[in-house]
């Protein structure tokens, strides 16, 4: 006893801090996670105003160009399109014939680029592999093609290394409206261009067909200019199909022909391409509006400053209203306006106390704000792009689309050649800006969820509420691990006196049996990754009975697993040992949750933020449910623990939310299916999250709540 | 005396007079010219195109003191003991597909986007690349361009044979980003005799020249000054400016029943803004000269025989094309000088004509304008180059792509296959020339060759290949090889893949997120030639331009210059890498050091000597004088964690006070 107490040495401060931490873990991790989901409610309040970061960008220091010379004439090719859409036939070759005619006229080059309807099919990590070179379709009929048209004006003065992409996407069988002036506006702008002296970069103008979805017109064409194919079985017009009717006795008819039309053309790099649409349905507002359209796939965001020109010119040049997509029920959740009020109010306090403290918003803007910020996270967690744009991204171009949307009002032929030239303006306008950029994007940010077309919250704010929720984790483990070791140690001890070295050692070892567990329940997550890929060839299999397919097989494998290795869940005979087994388990279990969310947040960090909103709850209630007698406390965490694992379930937890958004009236258990089937058609890494990171844990969880202890 | 002396003096007079007469009537002058090519072109533009010839005796018979020759250009020449050099500063590209690709003009005047400055040196071989550096920076300072970064030997290169032939003694480098304006013309201006005082050059109105669609002023130098053998011809300096404009369309005319519009109608001041007042009078020859090309006369000629009455048809062609000019398809507002035609060496059926009109009547006060109005609409196209090229990149991202260069037949090449069907093999000779530089690694040995979509080995398609591979920072891979087509083909493809490196901190130009220029591949076609044969040869040899046009020039087409994206740093943010780089190693070392120098036993002690001397010196100090005035034998105070605890207490207690204190001023004074 003498000797021990001076010896007894203080361990370093960092230690002494970890040390504290995990004996406090319960308090720490209830206050980090309540800290997370405060900071993630925080974000609207937190949000700053957008400004253009690259000073050579300099929107709206020109005025606009386009005439109502250029609009009257875009208005005829606009009436030309619709009269076409009422007496032709064969739409998807009159519409390209026309575009190209017109384009002729104007003195640009043009040309036809023909693409198959791609299958999305399952490429399992697909996200990280670049874009496939010219995958070749072997079984589809020669007719289901599709017929791009594409113009491309040089810079007369330029020296024709970079270029911007404008996108027009129609639908060649049934030309609506929308379609129409969307095309008309395109028209307008690109024959502007085409007079202009102030181009430095070539100016691409692609009326993508999109008979075949938008993205698939735009995704083939971009995926021939960067990666042709040149075996020449990639060419659609080969021996085998035959040439469709009327389509080389137009090659004859243009007025400045010179023989290599058909081919290709190449247009230098991309520097940013803009799609451009118009809405069908009328705006709901008193003026034209706009939405703007960023997300690509896997969270990818193009530049703010892309979004920053867009906003700014349309709401100061264009007396446009700008708005990004935000989620409806949002806007009428009591809870939120709760919130708002309650922030609202604390920011009036603060101001009252100091009025240069000015970071209150008002309620509306509050709710506004969470509401267009959680469908932009939501957006970017789902990993599938909003719109053709998202083609672009994947050969690290910038892009965005902007959905135009009328106003409904009497007087409808007056106020199209107002809605042309207010459109085309403000693509001029933002051409010309990207115009003026003499390096690529890269000053502003792009990593950043929009609350509001001008507001936005950095990578830097929106961890936060990441890191706070995701902090416990490693102490939990430690805690759970140091606890367990130690109780482990003091049985040994009581068992078989106190200078038993080998059995200290192999209690140090013991840890390896629950990681063991955890990497054959990680193994059957990647198994049940792979599983769809199998049997989603079933034909004529509704999405229901796929996603029951999918669970039985889940169920099945897991009850396998259950016999095979049913030892290992079962491992040991006293009580004592047990104990400290699920303690293992869990800890374990954590630590592989932490791993796979951080891997994830450097993925798509909007997965690993919504992610760890399901998961990390659950996977820190886990106890198991024979642990104690049952007290009132041990059945509030009994039924708290229940409730977690049930939502825990992917399949339930899409239902729960989307119920809670949209009313459970509407919501079928099939949706689910078709939801994953679109994650893994769109290669999207929120798939394999789900499969790999979430299931296990979820299945870990659940071994834990029924261990025998 | 007197009279001896002046008669002396009178015969010395005589004699150099004579003496000069003598060389005046060999024709060893110099000599200076001026001409002006005008070519409607068929997407309604018009093609101008200057020439200035400027030429000198060699020294040996002629002196070192000019009349009319631009001395810096004679001292260049006298000092890098160059043999031939030409240097284009251009703007814009051309279109190959629109303004042709075969004909001389194109084929010499057609020039990369920038600077191109090549050079061939009558120097031994050890000193050539010397002499470069110093002719990069020579140039540098007449021309007022950054040149001098050709100096680096990572920006030029060495052409074997597929540029032009010329055993190790030519050097060729590009500047794809130089920018082109007024103060690189200036320079070019002030070698004219006349500068743009007079002459032809007053129509260089600057900011009509360079709104055009294509600017490229370029400047050839020739020389066998240093030659021991062969033809004596001293030293020729060709200037030329190619601009092609867009005439201002006044009131979009009349829509034909063909559907067509009428070609915009242009007249020099239209073009220029300008007229030509007062020939250069130290010019030989000053002329304008209105060229119609070949297809555009076959549709004159068509034109006039569907409008012309039926028996006067076919077969007077000729009469025809005599007369056409005033009367159906176009018609210019002064009567040509002289019509020079060209004649039908290998029986293609259409020919271009020349109009020639001399300024040398002209005056201030009348000045020269041309005008030329289109009276019908007109639809040709230009001769094309055997085979269209582009070349674009492949791939997406920052780490590797390939480079591709597509070769696409046009319909002259089918013409030619025809005319050469009798030979049972028929190749089509193409060299390619490309430079890449250092920092794009490219792997030669990826290249493939698809010929009509069709792999094929390297050995079958390519005839000869020379391959430099580049090295780091020293010098940049050349690539240059023979392609053997067939002459049927109609396509055929090369790709090479690179990978992408990294560059030193400081060597990342200004703007470098913009990417990276690979300068352009010179596409030679060896086996066409290219020239203008006219008929009365005499006369005609004596003006440069027109000499110009009938020398046999290969046919060469330039492709487009490319822009690859580097991985760049964050060059915004200096401060920002500085410092999480030195938190970084801060934290590393000082835990290393921890690491290393900690030793367990020694730290236990080190403990235990401390929780000796608990207090600090102070209150060691202060309990001694205690002592002392208490009388007692001082001894070490056993409550030392008491007292810390109480000092700790104080001490938050201070800091609490403090903050409070800033707290209130803070909520106070703000």
């Amino acid at each position: 006893m003498e000797e021990k107490e001076p010896v007894k040495s203080k361990p370093r401060p960092i230690i002494r801090l970890g040390l504290f931490l995990m004996s406090h873990s319960l308090l720490v991790s209830v206050v980090c996670c309540t800290a997370g989901i405060l900071a993630l409610l925080l974000l609207p309040v937190l949000a700053k105003n957008t400004y253009i970061s690259e000073n050579a960008l300099m929107p709206g220091s020109a005025s606009p160009m386009l005439s109502s010379d250029d609009v009257s004439e875009a208005s005829r090719f606009v009436g030309k399109i619709l009269s076409l859409n009422s007496s032709s036939a064969s739409l998807g070759i009159e519409i390209p014939r026309l575009i190209k005619q017109h384009i002729t006229a104007l003195g640009g080059e043009v040309n036809y680029h023909e693409f198959r309807s791609q299958l999305n099919t399952f490429r399992p990590l697909q996200f990280f592999a670049s874009p496939d070179p010219g995958i070749i379709q072997e079984n589809s009929s020669c007719m289901s093609y599709g017929l791009n048209t594409v113009g491309i004006i040089r810079a007369p003065h330029g020296d024709g290394k970079e270029a911007i992409v404008i996108v027009t996407p129609y639908n060649s069988g049934k030309v609506t409206a929308g379609e129409a002036l969307s095309l008309g506006i395109g028209y307008s702008v690109f024959s502007l261009l085409t007079r202009v002296t102030w181009l430095a970069k070539d100016i691409i103008w692609l009326a993508s067909d999109s008979q075949y979805g938008e993205y698939a017109g735009v995704a083939a064409w971009l995926r021939e200019y960067h990666t042709p194919f040149f075996g020449g079985l990639g060419k659609l017009h080969s021996e085998i199909c035959c040439e469709p009717s009327g389509f080389s006795e137009f090659e004859t008819d243009a007025i400045l022909e010179t023989g290599i039309s058909d081919t290709f053309r190449h247009a230098g790099t991309m520097a940013a391409a803009l799609v451009i649409k118009v809405a069908d349905s009328s705006s709901e507002f008193e003026k034209d509006a706009l939405s703007i359209y960023a997300e690509a796939s896997n969270g990818q965001m193009p530049n703010l400053d892309l979004v920053n020109i867009v906003n700014y010119l349309a709401v100061h040049g264009h007396n446009l209203r700008v708005k990004v997509e935000k989620i409806q029920s949002f806007l009428h959740s009591w809870w939120l306006w709760g919130l708002g009020g309650l922030f609202e109010s604390l920011g009036k306090l603060a101001r009252s106390l100091n009025p240069q403290w000015s970071f209150g918003i008002s309620i509306a803007e509050y709710v506004e704000g969470s509401a267009t910020l959680a469908s932009s996270l939501y957006n970017q967690a789902l990993g599938v792009p909003t719109g053709p744009h998202g083609a672009f991204r994947d050969y690290q171009v910038d892009a965005i689309t902007m959905e135009f949307s009328r106003q409904l009002s009497p007087g409808y032929r007056n106020r199209q050649t107002e809605f042309l030239m207010r459109g085309g303006r403000l693509v001029e306008g933002v051409v010309r800006s990207v115009n003026n950029l003499l390096e690529k994007f890269h000053q502003s940010f792009f990593l950043y969820l929009l609350t509001s077309p001008n507001r936005f919250v950095s990578v830097g704010v929106y961890m936060i509420a990441f890191a706070l929720l995701v902090a416990p984790l490693p102490m939990v483990a430690a805690s759970l691990f140091s606890d367990a070791s130690k109780l482990g140690s003091m049985n040994e001890q009581s068992t078989s006196g106190p200078f038993s070295k080998p059995a200290l050692k192999f209690r140090s070892w013991k840890w390896l049996h629950a990681a063991r567990t955890v990497l054959i329940v990680q193994f059957w997550g990647a198994f049940m990754t792979l599983l769809p890929y199998f049997y989603c060839h079933i034909p004529n299999s509704s999405p229901m009975t796929r996603l029951l397919i999918w669970i039985v097989l889940l169920i099945i494998s897991l009850l396998l697993l259950w016999l095979n290795l049913g030892s290992i869940f079962s491992h040991g005979n006293n009580t004592q040992s047990q104990r400290t087994q699920w303690a293992y388990l869990k800890s374990v279990t954590i630590a592989a949750a932490f791993t796979g969310l951080c891997l994830m947040s450097v993925i798509n960090f909007a997965t690993a933020e919504i992610g760890a909103l399901l998961l990390v709850p659950m996977c820190l209630m886990t106890v198991p449910m024979k642990l104690k007698g049952w007290t009132l406390r041990t059945s509030m965490q009994v039924a708290c623990n229940l409730v977690l694992t049930f939502l825990g379930f992917p399949p339930v937890a899409f239902v729960v939310l989307k119920g809670a958004l949209k009313g459970f009236d509407s919501i079928s258990i099939g949706e689910f299916w078709t939801w994953m089937e679109a994650l893994w058609e769109w290669n999207s890494a929120t798939y394999v999250y789900i499969c790999m990171v979430h299931l296990p844990c979820w299945v870990l969880c659940i071994l834990t709540l029924l261990h025998p202890c | 005396m007197t009279g001896v002396r002046s008669i002396f003096l009178f015969v010395l007079l005589f004699f150099a007079y004579e003496t000069s007469l003598a060389r005046a009537e060999v024709g060893e002058n110099e000599g200076f010219s001026e001409a002006l090519l005008l070519r409607p072109l068929p997407d309604r533009k018009v093609l101008a195109h200057f020439h200035f010839q400027s030429a000198v005796p060699p020294t040996n018979s002629y002196g070192r003191h000019h009349h009319l020759f631009p001395k810096s250009i004679y001292q260049l020449v006298q000092k890098f003991h160059l043999r031939e050099m030409e240097l284009s500063f251009t703007q814009g590209r051309w279109n190959y597909e629109r303004w042709g690709g075969y004909d001389p003009i194109s084929s010499s005047n057609a020039k990369p986007p920038g600077v191109e400055l090549w050079a061939v040196f009558d120097v031994p071989q050890h000193q050539v690349d010397a002499s470069w550096k110093n002719l990069t920076h020579a140039l540098s300072g007449l021309f007022c361009a950054s040149i001098n970064f050709l100096e680096h030997s990572t920006a030029y290169s060495t052409p074997e044979w597929s540029f032009r032939s010329s055993g190790g003694y030519l050097k060729y480098g590009t500047l794809p980003r130089e920018a082109v304006c007024t103060e690189n013309l200036t320079p070019w201006l002030k070698l004219l005799p006349c500068r743009d005082k007079a002459g032809l050059s007053t129509l260089m109105d600057r900011p009509s020249i360079y709104r055009g669609y294509y600017h490229s002023q370029r400047l050839h130098l020739t020389s066998n000054e240093f030659d021991s053998n062969g033809l004596i011809s001293g030293i020729v300096l060709d200037q030329t400016l190619t601009i092609v404009l867009q005439p201002n369309i006044k009131g979009t005319g009349a829509i034909f029943s063909s559907g067509s519009t009428l070609q915009p109608s242009w007249s020099l001041s239209s073009l220029f803004g300008r007229k030509v007042g007062e020939r250069c009078v130290l010019s030989k020859s000053s002329n304008v000269y209105v060229q119609l090309e070949q297809n555009l006369v076959s549709q004159l000629i068509k034109l006039g025989n569907d409008t012309g009455n039926g028996d006067k048809g076919s077969h007077h062609e000729v009469d025809i094309s005599q007369n056409f000019v005033g009367d159906r398809g176009f018609e210019l507002s002064i009567p040509p000088d002289r019509q020079i035609r060209e004649v039908d060496r290998f029986d293609t059926g259409s020919l271009s004509i020349l109009h020639q009109f001399s300024v040398e009547n002209y005056s201030d006060l009348k000045p020269f304008d041309l005008e030329f109005r289109w009276k019908l609409p007109l639809v040709w196209s230009c001769q094309q180059a055997p085979l269209s090229v582009s070349r674009y990149l492949m791939g997406s991202g920052n780490e590797r792509g390939s480079i591709a260069i597509s070769l696409m037949s046009t319909r002259m090449s089918e013409c030619m296959q025809n005319a050469d069907s009798s030979a049972s093999e028929c190749w089509l000779r193409v060299d390619i020339f490309q430079v890449v530089p250092w920092y794009v690694k490219v792997y030669y040995h990826t290249l493939k060759v698809f010929i009509d979509e069709r792999f094929q080995t390297v050995a079958n398609a390519v005839e000869r290949m020379h391959v430099l591979p580049s090295e780091d920072k020293v010098s940049p891979g050349v690539m240059e090889l023979t392609l053997k087509l067939p002459c049927g083909v109609r396509s055929a493809a090369l790709t090479v893949e690179f990978d992408k490196g990294f560059l030193h901190i400081d060597e990342y130009p200004p703007d470098a997120n913009q990417g990276f220029d690979i300068p352009s591949a010179v596409v030679v076609f060896g086996d066409f030639e290219t020239s203008i044969q006219f008929a009365d040869d005499d006369y005609l040899h004596n003006i440069p331009l027109l000499s110009k046009l009938q020398d046999k020039s290969r046919v060469v087409s330039y492709t487009e210059v490319l822009l690859v994206p580097l991985t760049t740093p964050d060059f915004s943010m200096p401060y920002n890498v500085i410092t999480i780089t030195c938190t970084v190693f801060a934290l590393y070392f000082g835990s290393l050091l921890n690491a290393l120098r900690r030793r367990v036993g020694e730290e236990g002690r080190l403990l235990k000597t401390k929780a000796t001397k608990e207090t600090g010196k102070l209150s060691s100090l202060l309990a001694r004088l205690s002592a002392k005035l208490r009388g007692k034998p001082w001894e070490p105070s056993e409550q030392s964690s008491s007292s810390a605890s109480f000092f700790n207490r104080k001490l938050i207690l201070k800091v609490l006070l403090v903050a409070g204190l800033a707290v209130a001023w803070q909520y106070y004074s703000g």
